[in-house]
């Protein structure tokens, strides 16, 4: 009698062949040998000629931190003990499956009864010119490790493109290697598939503080060469940056060549069902070359998971593979950063936003039908395997729901769970307020002093005044000590802010702000990107902080604004050139009417600010219709903005036999000074000679009186829904003191009042003696007046002139048209 | 079936936090949203309340504010958030190494969209 480990006598193990040496093909070996150590004779190919790794150890190889013998999984003894065929450096390169066998480069051929294909992932290699350069690696392999380690030798410039996980995982490496690091990524967000715009952006300001350079929304044209070796990148826009290496991490691709040769099912990866079995039933395939319910894998998480599914099947125990949630960590010493789930959001999603600017903490949960669906963490990420937890067991988070974004220890914390009672229960010296060191005791006993609402708690203790991120706590403490009858404080600025108007606008400039996510951050935004109602909002005021340096952005921008044209109720534009003081000429009158003839434009119409506005312009047709009027010297009329819209003149002293100025040149030189100006609101400006005011002056944002002693100047009017009279600002005596002062009161108006107010109700709310008071203080006029002049300097290229050579086309552009063949319907159907 | 889904470009061609649109002869057009959270989104180019273009629109989160009365309308149902109702076509989308396609059946209005699966 013969018994082989309790098989009947005369079995014959079966022969498995594995196509690859990676995490996948020997893991699923690993779990077979556990389940069934005698069923299989294994063979495994490995194209690199050395024994398995764990291939996602490579970044801390690279940045010195492991060696290779610390990565390696399984070494040579692993293969021996376990009577496995290794055949490394020797790449299978087709299968046979009709005699179920392989055959390798080196011409070797293995017959198998069971094949497992775990040939993972390509690098994505983009096809522009030089990507075949001599110093233009991947990071796949130990190999590409080795390349760049000789590269950091040499010191120097290296360009990693693709602002990835395994991008920023060799620009780390090669920075810490001493080479000066570019990071060139074609999205505007850093992982833009695992963070949100917030976190990226705090990702990219620590990686700038550690000396690499990050360019985003940055479009690789060319790999520069010479003699044969990279020597620059090439952007879309020109930029050349030097380089000695350049490392290519755009992405990855499953390596399905040798299914898809041998007739295998084969999508976007190889087909695999549950069990992991391919169309053909003695093929199967695990890790990141398959694709399992529509989903390919990019990380190492979901191989566990399928290995265990293939070994269960493959010793007739089948359990079944469902698909896997994955979360991802970034390998950058120092930086704690950590995403899950689904973030986009989306019907039903709630959005939990914390933020600690202090901390440089940004935490986000996205919570639907009280379970959470993702989580992105940064600064501060120990409760993320808490978060991953919960999604993925789906567990309903309704009684933690208030407490969840706190963390585990707040939440699991019982009765702690209502954040009013873990208010409640801390001690009379617990900090709450950082920035200025405000007690619990000292805030509570400031509200039993008689301050009511969050303001007056700012005013007097100074609690949550300075960053803000204590107000939640401060709000609880009036609660608990009112009542619940807190005073609402002021409006704020939108749902997704607690800061009104004025207090973000006055901490743009203390805090030095400088672009909308760094606001968002700072200043603790409840919405990871805003809403339609903060973003121009906040456009407009880093626009008027940092003139000449911050750089507008187009997506914050209402239509008309980015269109520089105005949307009718059709959809198609109205266009209005600039028309100097109300003057024009009959070459601008001509090259109007030929654009009303050529654009076919249904109506032409005086406006009310004397200018001529031509309707019916379709967005595709605006960069040719402004090319025009361009050419017989017209620039954008900005009727369509937040800005100066129009200076109405009378004719004035040079005709009208009762003018007592030169009204009409007194408005081309304040309609000169002035264009091209964004404002908190539209702004119109009228210049009449005489009280008799034929210009309108007096319902003017900025109005000008001529008498024979001088100028009258009126500011606030408004001729809209609620007509109001100009209140009198002051009077000067000469058209240069009327310039200086109207230049002084645009500025102040640009830096104090909040968006979409306009001068009449800001002037209602502010007092006309605190304008007054503002700008007859000593040296007042000269000091913003100057500060207009500086900003105007970056405002005053034409808009219409920029696109009409190209700038922004896509704007105008359709996609493509789509016109179906006759009968196209009857294909599909 | 590749042969369902129409390609209409790389996804470099939308920038991030904007839309583009595409006209169809004898349908309704369509408006292509890319979403600062990298999402594309495809719905007929009409607001449910006035007609509206919404691919003028601002962009925030999944959200499209349409640019003539600010109604919002969701980018992944179609519906108008908020007090408002209503509902714009949306049209099945997907990404694949690097290309937008949509469902070619929807884009031409057909009504076998069941094709999708």
């Amino acid at each position: 009698m013969n018994f082989e480990e309790g098989r009947p006598a005369g079995h014959v193990r079966e022969r498995l062949v594995v196509i690859g040496n990676g995490m996948a093909g020997c893991r699923a070996v690993e779990e077979i040998l556990a389940r069934d150590p005698g069923r299989f004779d294994v063979t495994i190919f490995g194209a690199e000629p050395r024994v398995n790794y764990n291939r996602i150890m490579l970044s801390p190889v690279l940045a010195g931190e492991k060696t290779f013998d610390e990565i390696v999984i399984n070494t040579q003894e692993w293969y021996d003990d376990n009577g496995i065929t290794l055949v490394s450096g020797d790449k299978v390169e087709s299968i046979d499956r009709e005699h179920k066998r392989v055959v390798a480069a080196s011409g070797r051929i293995e017959p198998y009864d069971k094949l497992l294909i775990a040939t993972g992932s390509d690098p994505f290699i983009i096809p522009v010119p030089g990507k075949d350069l001599d110093g233009v690696v991947t990071f796949r392999d130990l190999d590409d490790v080795d390349k760049m380690l000789a590269a950091a030798g040499q010191g120097g410039n290296a360009v990693v493109i693709g602002g990835g996980l395994l991008g920023l995982e060799a620009a780390h490496g090669l920075n810490l290697r001493g080479m000066d690091v570019t990071v060139i990524h074609l999205m505007p967000t850093l992982m833009e598939r695992q963070l949100d715009e917030a976190a990226g952006w705090l990702l990219k300001t620590e990686l700038e503080r550690r000396g690499q350079t990050i360019l985003t929304g940055a479009n690789t044209k060319e790999i520069v060469g010479k003699d044969g070796k990279v020597a620059a990148v090439r952007l879309e826009d020109g930029t050349e940056i030097p380089a000695s290496i350049v490392v290519m991490a755009v992405g990855i691709r499953p390596a399905t060549g040798l299914a898809r040769e041998a007739g295998l099912d084969v999508e976007r990866g190889i087909m695999v069902d549950d069990h992991m079995v391919t169309s053909d039933p003695s093929v199967l395939a695990v890790g990141e070359c398959v694709q399992h319910r529509g989903m390919c894998y990019g990380l190492v998480a979901p191989l566990w998971d399928m290995c265990r599914a293939l070994a269960d099947h493959v010793t007739e125990n089948p359990t079944g593979y469902e698909g896997s949630v994955t979360s991802t960590k970034l390998k950058v010493s120092g930086i704690d950063l950590f995403s899950a789930g689904d973030f986009s959001g989306g019907e039903g999603c709630e959005d939990i936003v914390m933020r600690d600017a202090s901390r440089g903490v940004y935490k986000r949960v996205i919570v639907k039908e009280n379970k959470v669906l993702g989580a992105v963490l940064y600064g501060d990420t120990a409760d993320g395997s808490w978060y991953f937890d919960l999604m993925k067991k789906g567990e309903d988070v309704s009684d933690i729901r208030e407490a969840l974004i706190f963390g585990q220890a707040f939440a699991s914390g019982g009765a702690l769970a209502d954040p009013n009672a873990a208010v409640a229960a801390l001690s009379d010296d617990a900090e709450i307020c950082g920035c200025n060191g405000v007690s619990k005791g000292q805030v509570v006993s400031c509200i039993n002093g008689g301050a009511h609402s969050l303001d007056a708690v700012r005013s007097t203790c100074k609690a949550s005044a300075s960053c803000g991120s204590c107000t939640g706590l401060v709000e609880s403490l009036l609660a608990l000590t009112l009542g619940g009858e807190v005073e609402s404080g002021p409006k704020t600025m939108c749902k997704c802010t607690s800061f009104t108007h004025g207090d973000v606008r006055k901490l743009i400039v203390e805090k030095e702000l400088r672009e909308i996510p760094q606001i968002m951050q700072e200043l603790h935004w409840t919405t990871p990107d805003g809403c339609a109602s903060c973003r121009p909002a906040l456009n407009y005021y880093l626009l008027c902080a940092w003139p000449g340096e911050y750089e507008d952005d187009q997506k914050s921008r209402f239509v008309n604004e980015r269109m520089h044209a105005n949307i009718q109720k059709d959809g198609t534009y109205s266009v209005v050139p600039r028309m100097w003081g109300g003057l024009t000429n009959p070459k601008e009158l001509r090259a109007i009417a030929d654009v009303v003839e050529k654009f076919n434009a249904p109506m032409v119409k005086v406006t009310g600010g004397q200018r001529l506005d031509i309707f019916g312009i379709k967005k595709e047709d605006l960069p040719a219709v402004w090319a025009d009027l361009n050419a017989a010297g017209m620039v954008s009329g900005h009727a369509y903005g937040k800005s100066l819209r129009t200076v109405k003149t009378c004719v004035g002293s040079e005709w009208c036999r009762f003018g007592t100025q030169d009204s009409t040149g007194l408005g081309v030189q304040i309609e000169r000074m002035t264009w091209g100006s964004w404002m908190p609101h539209k702004f119109k400006i009228a210049v009449s000679g005489c009280p008799r005011n034929c210009a309108e002056a007096t319902i003017k944002d900025f109005g000008v009186v001529c008498v024979d002693s001088g100028y009258e100047l009126h500011i606030a009017g408004n001729g809209g829904i609620k007509v109001r009279a100009t209140d009198l600002l002051c009077k000067v005596e000469t058209e240069q003191e009327a310039m200086d002062m109207c230049a002084a009161f645009i500025q102040f108006y640009r830096e104090d009042a909040w968006y979409l107010e306009r001068t009449a109700p800001w002037v209602e709310r502010v007092g006309l003696q605190y304008v007054k008071d503002a700008l007859a203080a000593e040296g007042a006029v000269e000091h913003y007046a100057a500060r207009f002049r500086y900003s105007q300097q970056f405002m005053q290229d034409d808009p219409w002139a920029k696109r009409a050579a190209g700038e922004h086309e896509k704007l105008h552009q359709h996609l493509a048209e789509v016109r179906p063949f006759p009968g196209a319907k009857m294909e599909n159907a | 079936m590749i042969g369902n889904w129409l390609d209409i470009g790389p996804v470099t061609q939308i920038e991030p936090g904007t839309a583009r649109t595409l006209p169809v002869v004898g349908g309704e057009e369509i408006a292509v949203f890319h979403t600062m959270r990298n999402e594309f989104f495809a719905i007929v180019n009409k607001c449910p309340h006035k007609q509206g273009p919404l691919s003028q629109g601002i962009v925030h989160g999944d959200v499209v504010t349409c640019p003539l009365h600010n109604w919002n309308i969701s980018l992944r149902s179609g519906k108008a958030l908020g007090d408002d109702e209503g509902c714009v076509p949306t049209i099945p989308l997907k990404v694949d190494a690097g290309r937008i396609y949509l469902l070619r059946s929807a884009v031409i209005g057909g009504d076998d969209q069941a094709e999708a699966a």
